[in-house]
């Protein structure tokens, strides 16, 4: 079975004056078909990044891939032309944003910002997207979807608008869907309603999701798989039980100790000591040691490579874990 | 809509009145009238004290601004005082059309190319094209428009022979509207330059704005091609604040006319006005200056009404 998606060494560089800031770092993942994967890290880690390289939507100049292959049914999206990249985009790989406030556009209707996807990718005649705009906006729960596809967003709140993002996202049955921090935005209660139709729409399309957080919970909520990233690099993945079981590396572990949990002695609750080192000052060697409370002589001088574990159903990166330098 | 339109008119009026009145009272605190600019120095004392009583410069200031109100309610300018009694609607509806026209002309051709300008530079911002657009605009807003079309006269016309170096039309020959277009390019071209320029500024800052929000990247990543998302998710955004800055624009285009129908000798209100003030023909100016408190209140009035069109969020 190949994979949906996977990036193979993937480095994503913004090429500044001054230095070269490589925000993604050599990122390895893989999505299979239906699965939901949700890539953790602190903020600044570079899961953004990661998630608008798949998409090839990185401001560009200054961004550029500059590494590795992104294979999407085994296709590398890399290599594609603008053109082939615009058939896949909001077709095969939609995205939906952190912001619902701001990311619809305010000068046009509801109907018109799911309409014109469908007409572009579907070749849908107006009626038609239309009847299948009210289909959608049905689907991710509005009553009156009838009257909402003629109104303006400006009245919608955060929640409702998301559900359209999700609605637009959705209309053209995507293989997969990237959302990145859907929900941080919003307020706890409206999240966990966005997550189940986010979840309940996966399973009735078979749509594999990329899920980006940085909220632990909510990965326990909806994944299958975990991704942490830290510094531009993966540094473990593991089937969501595995990990919440136990977490192999120091900096999981560390983000864990900083859920709190109701029958968790407050005393227990640990966070990590500092914070993410900006790309143009990672540090030599591997990149959790100077927070890491394990760190010894060898972490400071060399980077500890991505190792299978427990068999090769997990991965990570730490010198605790088998000890094999990376090569690069 | 229409009772949003009806009560910004109405709102209107106030400023119109406030507007009279000042310049009723400064054009009257200008030193001189009509009589010491325009009569004999060897007129008799008591002819010129005949002539004021006729068009009833004696009166006290307030008793004329009442009169003249009173008249111009009921669309009576009166008559020119320079021009030995000719009706001052008469001359404006003269003059009118062609400062009209020159406007017209001017404004869409400042539109067609500054938006464009503006857009492209917005979209590849600190390119070679955006600093030639940027320092060619600067140069525009900076240049005097009477400099500009004295060089224009004196090369284009004069050296080259291609334009005329001034009027609407050649004089005594027919009607030609070759020749019309012909007179006209020099002078709406100058007109056109400071505001193509200030209008290009414009819409770069905002389109740069715009294409950094939110649903401009959420429009990419739909799969639309970047012109299609520039044109039809950012254009209509950005144009917001230019509709404002443009109707804020048009009385000011009665202003910069009246310079360059001066360099041109295009016979227009701007012209009128010029002449009119310097041999202080009262009615006349007060007319002119009733005519661009109007298009003032007509600009801003355009500019609300088509923000509302524009943002769906305006509550009207
Ligand atoms: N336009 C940019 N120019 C330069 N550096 C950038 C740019 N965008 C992001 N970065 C860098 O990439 C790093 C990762 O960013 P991001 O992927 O947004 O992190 P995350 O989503 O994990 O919080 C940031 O630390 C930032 O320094
Ligand atoms: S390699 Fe060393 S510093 Fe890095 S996480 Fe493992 S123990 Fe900590
Ligand atoms: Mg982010």
């Amino acid at each position: 079975m190949t994979a949906l998606l996977e990036l193979k060494n993937l480095k994503t560089h913004f090429m500044k004056k001054k230095a070269n800031i490589p925000a993604v770092d050599g990122v390895d993942l893989t999505i299979q078909k239906g699965e939901t994967v949700a890539l953790v890290g602190e903020s600044g880690s570079g899961k953004s990044i990661t998630s608008l390289s798949i998409m090839r939507l990185i401001p560009s100049p200054p961004g550029k891939i500059v590494d590795g292959q992104i294979l999407f049914n085994g296709q590398d999206l890399v290599t594609l032309t603008d053109d082939q990249m615009c058939k896949i985009r909001g077709n095969d790989i939609s995205m939906i944003f952190q912001e619902p406030m701001t990311s619809l556009n305010p000068v046009l209707t509801i109907g018109e910002q799911i309409i014109e996807v469908l007409m572009y990718h579907q070749k849908l005649n107006k009626s038609q997207a239309r009847t299948k705009a009210v289909e959608m906006l049905e689907l991710v729960g509005f009553s009156r979807a009838k009257a909402l596809v003629d109104e303006y967003p400006h009245r919608l709140s955060g929640g409702m608008r998301q559900r359209v993002m999700i609605a637009i996202a959705m209309s053209c049955n995507p293989k997969l869907l990237i959302a990145d921090e859907p929900t941080t935005a919003l307020d706890v209660t409206i999240q966990a309603q966005i997550l189940d139709l986010m979840k309940d729409l996966s399973k009735k399309y078979d749509t594999s999701i990329l899920l980006i957080t940085h909220d632990l919970g909510v990965v326990s909520e909806v994944a299958d798989k975990v991704v942490v990233m830290y510094c531009g690099q993966v540094v473990e993945e593991a089937m969501v039980e595995d990990l919440f079981d136990e977490p192999l590396h120091p900096y999981t572990i560390g983000l864990m100790g900083s859920i709190p949990s109701l029958d968790d002695d407050l005393d227990r609750l640990q966070s990590i000591e500092g914070n993410v080192p900006p790309p143009e000052h990672f540090p030599q060697g591997c990149r959790f040691a100077p927070r890491c409370p394990h760190a010894f002589d060898k972490c400071r001088s060399a980077l500890p490579a991505l190792m299978d574990v427990e068999g090769g159903s997990r991965k990570v990166r730490c010198f605790l874990h088998g000890d094999k330098e990376a090569t690069s | 809509m229409v009772s949003y339109i009806i009560r910004r008119t109405i709102m209107a009026i106030p400023l119109l009145f406030g507007i009279t009145i000042l310049s009723f009272a400064i054009i009257q605190a200008a030193p001189g009238d009509p009589t010491s600019l325009m009569m004999d120095p060897s007129m008799k004392p008591s002819d010129k004290e005949a002539f004021r009583e006729r068009y009833g410069l004696d009166e006290p200031i307030h008793i004329q601004y009442i009169t003249w109100l009173g008249n111009m309610a009921q669309g009576d300018f009166g008559d020119s005082i320079i021009k030995r009694g000719t009706p001052v609607s008469e001359l404006i509806m003269n003059r009118l059309p062609n400062t009209l026209l020159l406007m017209l002309v001017s404004t869409i051709l400042a539109i067609l190319i500054a938006i464009p300008f503006g857009i492209y530079s917005a979209m590849r911002p600190y390119t070679k094209l955006d600093y030639t657009v940027t320092v060619t605009s600067f140069l525009g807003v900076a240049t005097p428009n009477f400099w500009l079309g004295l060089m224009l006269i004196m090369f284009l016309s004069v050296t080259l022979g291609w334009f005329p170096t001034g009027g609407v039309a050649t004089l005594n020959a027919d009607f030609s509207l070759w020749d019309r277009i012909h007179h006209l390019i020099l002078p709406a071209f100058v007109l056109a330059v400071a505001d193509m320029a200030a209008l290009t500024r414009y819409t770069r800052s905002s389109m740069m704005d715009v294409l950094k929000q939110d649903y401009i990247r959420t429009a990419m990543s739909k799969g639309f091609k970047e012109k299609k998302v520039v044109l039809k998710h950012g254009l209509r955004n950005g144009m917001i604040p230019i509709i404002t800055i443009f109707g804020l624009m048009l009385p000011s285009f009665i202003g910069g006319a009246a310079i360059t129908e001066r360099v041109f000798a295009w016979p227009g209100i701007g012209l009128l006005f010029i002449e009119s003030a310097f041999q202080r023909d009262y009615p006349v100016i007060m007319a002119l200056t009733v005519i661009s408190a109007v298009f003032v209140v007509i600009g801003n009035l355009l500019a609300d009404i088509l923000y509302a069109v524009f943002d769906p969020r305006i509550e009207y």
